[in-house]
């Protein structure tokens, strides 16, 4: 009967409302690879919940259309090294029309690190004073460090001094929950498009899962005279790329990504295609647990010269956008004043068979061992980490005749591998969570519970504590520098390319933004220029 | 009659027992971690997580809540879509694998008792060869190469034409079906096609068939009167099982065609460790499986006066 009923209530519809730009209804449609899993902001941590969370909700500042933070729901901010200040606006409503208070954001904040909420990002709220203790039980969550004077300021005491405090605050966990409504949901807060309040610049009117969603604009937003789309409409979610373009070629979506198969017909096509670095970086790391050989600096060392990463990046996976890696560091990360990247450069390890060479007989009588030791390279099932194994593969061999044995396992089970230390080396890769190198910085921190090969070393530990405690800007960024010197230097991990996408966009379609940190795409600001054909 | 039934649903239950059984302990025996995303966990943040998921407890204990959480048709909720209750997952996007399959199962079927029938009768001449060929190529091109290629077809024609003869993808309405229901049911159609072609001749050399043209009846009533019907029961036998299959397994043409059918959730929940998700699909896959083979059991006695059971 279910079946019945369904199908009878499809044969009403029409097919022709979808189109990429609709000039008349000032709107546009674009696809999305995956349902939102999840979009009740102090659980979300993936990238589409976020960029939807993006749309509909706004946070005390958000990243500019300059990628500078500019004030959000907050008018004016103020960081010290023991608390932080924000003077909220006034006229910052909810999508019902009441105003959005210091206490929405107090609830958020709370309801992230209540125990029973489960929250994976609630370590992003930890730099706030007895958060930490709060997620883990010991104190109740009225001991948090936040206090409200008034309705519209709010005061956060910090447990240590966090340089970069304001520029966590543009993730989704920082986003506000108002309590009556995430009690009236009864569980179901951000499961349905009525199951959320919205304050940001759309809110979702339709949902239906797995298949479409609808974001009109929201006439409460405070911030009208930037917005210039009525709706954004999202008829399709897919994850499957070629029918992307395909979506594309039919006008039926303003954007799509390219594959490098792509590029040849978009060309003919005449598309104007776009390049954006994402932000990620990808390396292989190394596991130096106690009678891996990969402990073994001079085998590292080896293999870091052995390896010829522009050769992977421009001839073997010759993916458009990506660029070789030369540190842990990715070049977009801003430094003291300019670049990071600019302020400190990497050191470049050019390929060098000969000195590959020598490092292993040096390496193999430290290991007191004949013959190279065969090595475990754990990587993805997806194809292009299965191009990049072999292509490691192939170069050990050629060059040091060490036999890699490539094991390829999917996502989770990869995962739990790399956490039980079962691998020699492994393809992994790193984005950004906020907009300083820390986020980079700290990872290979003996502490740090993503450093799976366990990594241990006391001078860089050192480093790391500086960078993170230190508040003299200069003093920090030359930590950074220091840091990706000893990572480089020791080969801790071998760099190999910061991932870009390439894609078209409808030349119709102005100001849309493609971000490193924080909601991408940005469509929010985007408009039609029906001028331009 | 009723005896036997209740006897087959019986055993039915059984059988949906031992399917939960085994994908709960085949699934917990799977290496990798459910709670697993791209940045590890403090571990209190993993520990609380656990505790909501009912992790921290032993796999015995789990096992008992879980059974008892099926038999009052709870399957818990999501792990990737924490909001959302595996009963709503099969509930919304069930009906829509459902009406997608269905029409690729009256695509098939008919589709495969025409073409098995004529190569039959025009067997070994040209209609048979170029048929023939056609059921070789649906069985051996996997489904997502004939989704791929329709669907740049129909850009192409779209394109060509300047208007949209026929949407590329996308629910909605019944002309956003035909096509992906094509696709679904092609690999189907050939092979009942090549089953329906052998059943016809196997039927065609019997006696009965000989006493009835002997006895000078027309030949369309010998088609359609004896040889379809009796030709037929090797398809009916297939078509129980395919239309399970094909209703869960239009995961790759739900993808193309970015259609909101549970065979995309029934996948991503295994490649995800989905617990919860994996649980619920299965059994509820395994348990409409079950169902249309005893179905099929029935309609086979409406048919086959002789395997009709006793009353």
């Amino acid at each position: 009967m279910l079946v019945l009923h369904h199908a009878s209530k499809s044969l009403t519809g029409t097919f022709t409302d979808v189109s990429a730009v609709d000039v008349e209804g000032n709107s546009i449609s674009i696809l999305i690879r995956e349902e939102p899993p999840q979009l009740d902001s102090s659980r979300a941590t993936d990238a589409v919940s976020g960029m939807v969370l993006g749309h509909v909700m706004e946070g005390l500042v958000r990243m500019g259309m300059d990628g500078r933070l500019e004030g959000a729901v907050a008018e004016d901010w103020e960081v010290t090294p023991t608390k932080a200040t924000f003077w909220l606006r006034n006229d910052a409503k909810w999508s019902d029309g009441r105003p959005v208070t210091a206490a929405d954001f107090i609830f958020s904040w709370k309801t992230a690190l209540k125990p029973e909420t489960g929250s994976e990002y609630a370590f992003l709220l930890f730099a706030i004073k007895n958060a930490e203790a709060i997620n883990s039980g010991t104190l109740p969550s009225s001991a948090l460090g936040l206090s409200a004077p008034d309705s519209n300021t709010l005061v956060i005491e910090l447990e240590r001094p966090v340089p970069f405090f304001d520029k966590m605050l543009v993730f989704p966990t920082f986003f506000p929950i108002r309590a009556d409504f995430y009690a009236a949901s009864k569980g179901r807060f951000g499961a349905d498009a009525d199951q959320l309040l919205y304050n940001g610049p759309f809110k979702i009117t339709r949902w239906v899962h797995g298949s479409s969603m609808t974001f009109k604009r929201n006439p409460h937003y405070w911030n009208q005279e930037q917005i210039h789309l009525d709706a954004i409409h999202v008829p399709y979610i897919t994850s499957d790329a070629t029918a992307s373009l395909n979506f594309f070629k039919d006008s039926k979506i303003s954007m799509t990504g390219l594959q490098a198969e792509n590029l040849t017909e978009a060309m003919r096509m005449g598309w104007q295609i776009r390049q954006h670095r994402d932000g990620t970086v990808f390396y292989i790391d190394f596991n130096f647990r106690e009678g891996r050989a990969t402990n073994n600096l001079n085998l590292r060392r080896a293999i870091q010269a052995a390896l010829d990463m522009e050769e992977l990046v421009y001839k073997v996976t010759k993916l458009p956008g990506y660029e070789p890696g030369l540190s842990l560091f990715p070049g977009w990360l801003m430094g003291e004043k300019d670049l990071l990247r600019r302020e400190y450069p990497p050191t470049k390890i050019s390929p060098n068979a000969g000195s590959a060479q020598a490092y292993l007989q040096t390496a193999l009588q430290e290991l007191g061992l004949g013959e190279p030791p065969p090595l475990v390279l754990l990587s993805g099932d997806n194809p292009i980490s299965s191009v990049q194994s072999e292509w490691v593969q192939q170069s050990l061999k050629r060059t040091l005749g060490i036999s890699v044995k490539i094991d390829k396992q999917i996502f989770k089970q990869r995962l739990a591998k790399m956490t039980a230390g079962d691998f020699d080396m492994v393809l992994a890769g790193w984005g950004p969570d906020y907009n300083d190198p820390l986020t980079f910085g700290d990872l290979y921190a003996s502490w740090n519970k993503n450093n799976r090969g366990e990594y241990n070393s006391p001078e860089l530990d050192g480093l790391i504590d500086t960078a993170q405690n230190q508040l003299e800007p200069a003093a920090r960024m030359r930590a950074f520098g220091d840091i990706q010197q000893h990572l480089i230097e020791n080969a801790v991990l071998l760099p190999m390319y910061e991932r870009g996408v390439t894609y078209v966009v409808d030349p119709r379609i102005k100001q849309l933004k493609r971000r490193v940190i924080g909601p991408d795409p940005d469509w929010s600001r985007a408009y039609i220029d029906s001028g331009s054909e | 009659m009723l005896t036997y039934f209740a006897k087959r649903i019986a055993l039915g239950l059984v059988t949906i027992w031992f399917i939960a059984s085994a994908t709960f302990f085949g699934m917990h025996a799977v290496p990798g971690d459910p709670l697993a995303g791209d940045k590890a966990m403090t571990a209190q943040i993993r520990a609380n997580l656990e505790a909501k998921y009912g992790l921290d407890k032993p796999l015995g204990s789990q096992y008992l809540i879980y059974l008892g959480n099926i038999a009052r048709g709870d399957f818990g909720i999501s792990y990737t879509q924490e909001n959302r209750r595996v009963n709503d997952i099969i509930r919304e996007h069930f009906p829509i694998s459902a009406t997608l399959g269905i029409l690729a199962i009256v695509f098939a079927g008919l589709g495969g008792v025409l073409w098995g029938a004529l190569t039959a009768l025009y067997r070994n001449r040209w209609p048979d060869v170029v048929i023939m060929f056609l059921v070789i190529l649906g069985i051996s091109v996997p489904s997502f190469v004939v989704a791929a290629i329709s669907q740049w077809s129909l850009v192409g024609a779209n394109l060509a034409a300047g208007t949209t003869i026929l949407p590329i993808g996308g629910w909605g309405t019944v002309w956003h079906m035909l096509v992906p229901a094509l696709v679904l049911g092609l690999s189907t159609m050939a092979y009942l096609t090549r089953l329906m072609r052998s059943s016809m001749l196997e039927v065609v050399s019997t006696d009965y068939i000989r006493t009835a043209k002997a006895k000078g009846l027309p030949a369309t009533q010998i088609f359609s009167r004896h040889q379809l019907r009796n030709a037929i029961l090797p398809v009916v036998t297939v078509l129980g099982p395919a239309i399970a299959g094909i209703t869960t397994g239009g995961f790759v043409v739900e993808i193309v065609f970015a259609i909101p059918g549970l065979g995309r959730y029934f996948v991503q929940a295994i490649q995800q460790l989905d617990y919860t998700v994996i649980m619920g699909t299965t059994v509820f896959y395994g348990a409409f499986l079950v169902f249309m083979v005893i179905l099929v059991d029935l309609v086979y006695g409406l048919i086959d006066p002789r395997v009709r059971v006793e009353k």
